[in-house]
């Protein structure tokens, strides 16, 4: 009898160049993506010695981390991010690899535009040097951050030297509740296992509640399994998949589509094969989340109070710090804190669904005076989208502007920066203290939550403002 | 690029006993914006490490001179976060070449060892050991040796082995990277990727 082999086995099985004893294996990449900010000084090590990039048809370079999201016509104003933008562009064009700058028609966040545009494929392996390269796991990729040593050993060899990691499945069973979102579960998961909960694993999402996720919804789940410690998360391929996949600018067609499609159709986890780890819950469980601390294990429903320092699994004291950060203080309901800022976008939540479910709460309704609103596209794709669909109309007449696509206010490292202080419900993906400038207070939620909070200009339940019939 | 060889360090350490401290923390992302390999031993901790207005703060260790070494100890999930391998080039810029904790996030574990920074994982009952070492004698010397896989503390002689994979301790100790091996193979990557549909 064959071995019984789970999806992420046989992804990874296929890709293994060379296994060397006692060390890692030789895993070959077949699509890289580089950005601006952790590319420059791996290409500076091929050039030093002296070897050209070896598939650069392989490599794929976007413009998004420190990119401005207004006035992207103009000049950039930081000389260093003007910089770093013009080596990304020059290393693009001395070898060869195709190039998305600020300004092009297909610019936007990495995780966003891989999949917009085919290069993102189930069965495929998939860098980048950002750790949300996780996203792509929701095509039945293997697809994960790496280091800038690392992006320079793509660039020289289209491998990267890996220790195969140990495997967890995670399920959800059931049927969501009204209100809750794949950003709720997924901040859900995160909150039960911890930040470091999936440290050393690669995951599985398997179960009810993702196969019936959309294709954006699986984007948002697989995004976040970093948030745990999880290299990367992974859903297996299914028709959902195939068709957002199919007559994309880079997926095959005629024969090879054909080809693609039988062997992405055998990739998903034999019954019976085994993981490290298993875990199963129950989507009723599952509420609107919001986290209240600083890192993204930190989440609550969003009815609950924050959790006593006694309840809280050791690091007594590392968890006050975290709260006298935020201000907070235990016990403390999250429902109404007045807020300052909302952030709707970033590669967790930038992407057309995203834009869709926050419209459907500010329509009819107005942003809160109290409330600065930072609405961002993925993409120009998502951009175009948005404008097509109508969306753009209902959210100018609820007071909200739409800015131009890139990474924005979720790392802040353009002018996109939370002031001191205060504080900002964000569909992003990390609270750090800082993370959206010095001193910000971030609260992560789902757009949906980010919705009720811009509209309200305090921490509010969304489902008290949806209409329970349009909920599914 | 190839590293210096990493043998048997002997050095004072830094503590920091805090938990799931994350890459945003050891290097925020504003400073980032480097295009070379250089000077992010400054903004190492930047934002615990100084005011908004550049004055350092009180109380953070790096600011106390009777704290110093080559050695930093960290709590739980250490490195947890973004990819940024500036957090391990921050590390090693500011002067050091050990990082001990009992637990690392992966891709900050990998960072420090594809430049040559050693990341020691101990269990949460020796990190105790140390923290509390440190505690009565700022000065209290440990001994990192690489190829015995074990971290002393001299005071007292406990010891306590660590694991690393055979490969990259071997890499440590000669100061080899990973793109060395990578481009001698060159010709297998070669005949693998030959036969693949992407």
């Amino acid at each position: 009898m064959a071995v019984k082999k789970t999806l992420f086995d046989k992804v990874w099985d296929s890709h293994v160049v060379q296994q060397i004893e006692n060390g890692p294996d030789v895993l070959f990449i077949d699509r890289h993506m580089v950005h601006e900010v952790t590319s420059p000084v791996a290409f500076l090590g091929i050039k030093t010695r002296g070897i050209r990039v070896m598939y650069p048809e392989k490599t794929f370079a976007t413009a998004d981390h420190n990119t401005p999201t207004i006035n992207q016509h103009l000049p950039v104003a930081d000389p260093l991010s003007a910089n770093q933008l013009k080596a990304l562009e020059e290393n693009s064009k001395e070898y060869g690899i195709s190039y998305w700058g600020l300004g092009h028609e297909k610019n936007g966040i990495v995780h966003v535009v891989g999949p917009e545009y085919g290069i993102t494929q189930p069965g495929a392996t998939i860098v980048c040097g950002d750790s949300h390269t996780s996203t792509h796991g929701a095509f039945g990729a293997i697809a994960f951050g790496i280091g800038t040593s690392e992006v320079e050993m793509v660039l020289a060899t289209q491998c990267i030297m890996q220790t195969k990691p140990k495997s967890m499945r995670i399920n959800v069973e059931g049927q969501l509740n009204f209100g809750v979102t794949p950003k709720d579960v997924a901040l859900y998961i995160i909150s039960q296992l911890s930040t470091s909960g999936a440290t050393g694993y690669f995951v599985e999402y398997a179960g009810e509640v993702f196969r019936n996720m959309t294709m954006e919804g699986r984007m948002t789940v697989c995004n976040l399994s970093i948030e745990m410690g999880a290299r990367g998360g992974m859903i297996a391929p299914d028709e959902k998949t195939f068709a957002y996949v199919k007559d994309r600018e880079f997926t095959p067609r005629g024969d090879a589509w054909e080809k693609a499609m039988a062997y992405w159709s055998t990739l998903p986890t034999d019954d019976g094969a085994s993981f490290d780890k298993e875990i199963t819950f129950d989507a009723q469980n599952i509420e609107p989340m919001i986290t209240y601390g600083t890192n993204p294990g930190m989440g609550i429903g969003i009815s609950n109070g924050i959790p006593m320092a006694e309840s809280m699994d050791g690091g007594v004291a590392t968890y006050k710090k975290s709260l006298q950060y935020m201000d907070f203080n235990e016990g403390d309901s999250m429902m109404g804190k007045k807020i300052d800022f909302v952030f709707l976008g970033s590669c967790t939540n930038g992407r057309i669904e995203d834009f869709r479910a926050f419209a459907s709460i500010v329509k009819g309704r107005q942003k809160a005076d109290n409330v600065t609103a930072w609405l961002v596209p993925g993409s120009h794709k998502v951009e175009a989208a948005i404008k097509e669909e109508g969306i753009l109309a209902i959210l100018q007449e609820a007071g909200f502007e739409l800015r131009e696509p890139g990474c924005s206010a979720c790392l802040a490292m353009n002018d996109d920066k939370i002031p001191a202080g205060k504080y900002a419900v964000s569909t992003s993906n990390r609270n750090f203290e800082g993370r959206q400038g010095p001193g910000a207070r971030t609260l992560l939620a789902s757009p949906l939550v980010a919705a009720a909070a811009a509209v309200t200009g305090k921490v509010t339940d969304p489902r008290e403002l949806m209409e329970p019939e349009l909920a599914q | 690029m190839a590293y210096d060889k990493f043998d048997i360090l002997t050095s004072t350490a830094v503590p920091l006993p805090i938990e799931n401290v994350d890459t945003d923390q050891i290097i925020p992302a504003r400073f980032l914006k480097a295009t070379e390999r250089k000077g992010f031993g400054d903004n190492l901790f930047r934002d615990w490490r100084y005011n908004q207005d550049n004055s350092p703060k009180e109380g953070f260790v790096l600011n106390n001179p009777i704290y110093g070494g080559k050695i930093l100890v960290g709590g739980k999930n250490f490195g947890s976060g973004s990819s940024r391998e500036h957090a391990a080039w921050a590390v090693y810029d500011y002067g050091f070449r050990c990082v001990v904790s009992s637990f690392f996030a992966d891709i900050f574990r990998n960072n420090c060892l594809n430049i040559g920074v050693l990341p020691v994982q101990v269990s949460p009952e020796f990190l105790e050991k140390i923290f509390r070492a440190i505690e009565a004698d700022p000065k209290a010397e440990f001994e990192v040796d690489l190829s015995e896989q074990s971290i002393t503390l001299l005071a007292t002689g406990e010891k306590e082995i660590f694991d690393i994979n055979g490969y990259k301790k071997s890499n440590m100790l000669h100061g080899f990277d990973d793109i060395d091996y990578l481009l001698n193979i060159k010709e297998n990557i070669r005949e693998f990727a030959s036969d693949r549909p992407l």
